[in-house]
């Protein structure tokens, strides 16, 4: 059973007097634990269709099924809880609370939207600071850390909730190349490890080749769908 | 529920200066707030004080009729003697009342046997009046602390332009209710100092003396002045005793007395009354000061952490819980204003009365102001400054908790 399932979405914006088509019919189906990622040039389309897929906007037109679940019907408060609990975000620009330290950001989503006791709360934001490599930084505050650092530290945040579905929009945006395969090798090694659905959308063309699933998108078109192998991408 | 208060305080604490600027113009309102409250509750306290102590009591009971022609001090609307003794005895049952002290007032002229000026006098029982209006005895500046039968408490403006002394004998000559003149010889045995307000400047003598001078066949009484143990129960008393007396007749059929507080009597009421205008516009202002600086500092707050806002409510975070972040942080702001603001108007209060500070009222001079705040004084600011704090976050929280996520990533 897919974990997306996407049928002729369509995404038209309202732009003063002018109508934007961002997305113009776009079907496609991906697995769970597929490592996947978006490309194309600015205004292509890949943003909006993250943000449709990450319940944090809604098509104009045409079915989106993520994780068994009806998104397009879906109201303010169950979208926020189907958010919390079944997708995890990371931003270009990392988007850090900037008042708590590196183990308080990862912990926020299990305190403030999941509500996990406190033991387990613990347990899981030790794991993922190991599985990161942020564990010596983690009573620093983000401003104390590096990019790279910030990244990982989203990813941890992104993770600590179990979620089915990870969506990173130009995760690497900010970072100089090093760091940028860095991250994305640290995501795909999580998918690994918590089997969980990595999409990420990117133009850079050095990071595009860790993707196992390529999908290209032109002027808010599907132009083309790659597959170099991984788990569950028969 | 602790988690967010965390998060709250960080947040304020992230912008020092600000929350500094916000929690000291909410601490400066709260101090002008209590101080003026003290001191001008204790100004209040100190002129209700020098009026129902030093001569009015707190209650009076009259005859139907009497306060209305109260300035022509009118002998034919005394209570008679038994109804007199119908209210002195339905007040000896009133456990409320501390002491009553019962008075013929009337106006006679006054001689040295050199000259003749006009005098408003109060008879009264000795110990019944002391007891009353206890401030009665300090008013007596010169002589005797005591009104025994034959002599007279003589005003001072009055023992100045006739040149009276204490130890001189005086004649009051008085017209009674029926129109004979009579006339008595006194011993001047004090001076009475005036005070402000009716019948601050009548003189007195002992209410047997009235009775002979007046000719009356047994005492009649003009008004009977009643003091309370616990003068916050004013307004209930006044109105149990009303309907007590309402029950009496006259025989027209009207209610034979009238119960008037000291409130109906003095035009310094007028006065109280200002000062709790005045106090209460002062509490509008710091309504209005905290409102508008929680108000300015939330929708900023609001603004600047919009990327926040959407992040957060991107992971998850429910509407209600962004809200409550921001309720938070105004809540915490208010509650620092309000605790430092009490601190410090404390802090103050004790300064001043430290400081002897005196003022006059009337013809009282060095009246010693002794500010005071009561702590529900303390505890009614402090709550309003919280609730309107928490009142003026909740617009900028709602505002923050109905954020599209998507808008609020965008933003720049």
């Amino acid at each position: 059973m897919p974990l997306i399932i996407a049928e002729n979405i369509r995404k038209e914006y309202q732009a003063g007097e002018v109508s934007i088509k961002a997305l113009k019919g776009l079907s496609f189906e991906i697995e769970p634990a597929s490592f996947v990622s978006f490309v194309g040039p600015s205004g292509s389309g890949k943003t909006t269709l993250l943000n449709l897929i990450g319940c944090l906007d809604k098509p104009t037109e045409g079915k989106l099924v993520v994780a068994d679940t009806d998104v397009l019907h879906l109201d303010r408060k169950r979208s926020a809880l189907f958010r919390g609990n079944t997708i995890g975000f990371i931003f270009q620009d990392f988007n850090l609370m900037p008042v708590l330290t590196v183990y308080e950001n990862i912990e926020y989503p299990l305190l403030m939207v999941q509500n996990t006791p406190v033991d387990e709360r613990k347990r899981r934001v030790t794991a993922l600071l190991n599985a990161v490599g942020m564990i010596e930084q983690k009573d620093k505050y983000p401003d104390q850390i590096s990019g790279g650092q910030k990244q990982r530290v989203a990813i941890a945040r992104a993770l600590v909730t179990n979620p089915k579905l990870v969506l990173a929009d130009e995760p690497t945006a900010n970072l100089d190349h090093t760091t940028a395969y860095m991250v994305i090798e640290l995501m795909k090694k999580m998918r690994d490890e918590f089997n969980t659905t990595f999409i990420f959308s990117t133009h850079d063309q050095k990071i595009v080749g860790e993707a196992e699933i390529l999908y290209t998108l032109e002027d808010g078109e599907l132009k083309d769908r790659l597959v170099k192998g991984g788990k569950g991408n028969g | 529920m602790g988690n967010l208060f965390k998060i709250a305080v960080r947040n304020l604490l992230r912008y020092k200066r600000r929350t500094l600027l916000t929690a000291s113009l909410i601490t400066i309102g709260v101090v002008f707030v209590i101080v003026f409250l003290a001191v001008s509750g204790s100004f209040k306290n100190m002129m209700i004080g020098q009026i129902t102590d030093s001569m009015l009591g707190h209650v009076q009971v009259h005859r139907k009729g009497y306060v209305a022609s109260i300035d022509n001090l009118p002998l034919n609307l005394n209570m008679k003697a038994g109804a007199a003794e119908k209210v002195k005895s339905m007040l000896d049952k009133e456990a409320a009342i501390e002491a009553y002290s019962p008075r013929i007032k009337f106006g006679g002229m006054f001689s040295n046997f050199v000259e003749t000026t006009n005098v408003r006098l109060v008879a009264v029982y000795p110990e019944k009046e002391f007891a009353t209006v206890p401030l009665l005895p300090s008013r007596i500046t010169d002589g005797e602390k005591s009104i025994k039968r034959g002599e007279i408490l003589v005003p001072n403006l009055l023992a100045k332009g006739m040149g009276v002394k204490v130890g001189d004998t005086v004649v009051v000559v008085a017209t009674n209710k029926d129109g004979s003149v009579n006339g008595k010889q006194f011993r001047v045995s004090g001076v009475v100092e005036g005070i402000t307000g009716p019948g601050g400047r009548d003189g007195y003598i002992h209410i047997e003396d009235a009775v002979e001078l007046l000719r009356m066949e047994e005492p009649e009484v003009s008004e009977i002045a009643i003091r309370l143990k616990d003068f916050s129960k004013l307004n209930r008393f006044a109105e149990k005793i009303n309907g007590l007396l309402g029950s009496e007749l006259n025989k027209q059929g009207k209610p034979a007395f009238e119960v008037h507080t000291w409130e109906n009597l003095s035009p310094f009421y007028n006065v109280a009354r200002m000062i709790d205008m005045m106090t209460f516009f002062i509490k509008l202002m710091l309504i209005a000061i905290v409102l508008i600086s929680i108000m300015n500092v939330m929708i900023m707050a609001v603004y600047e952490r919009i990327r926040e806002i959407g992040t957060i409510a991107a992971i998850g975070t429910l509407p209600g819980k962004i809200l409550s972040l921001f309720v938070i942080e105004g809540f915490l702001l208010g509650v620092t204003g309000a605790v430092i603001g009490d601190i410090a108007g404390m802090a103050i209060i004790y300064v001043i009365n430290l400081s002897n500070i005196t003022f006059n009222f009337g013809q009282q001079t060095g009246l010693l102001l002794t500010a005071t705040i009561t702590p529900t004084d303390l505890m009614t600011i402090s709550v309003t400054v919280i609730i309107v704090s928490v009142i003026a976050s909740l617009q900028p929280a709602f505002k923050a908790s109905r954020m599209e996520p998507i808008k609020a990533l965008r933003h720049v």
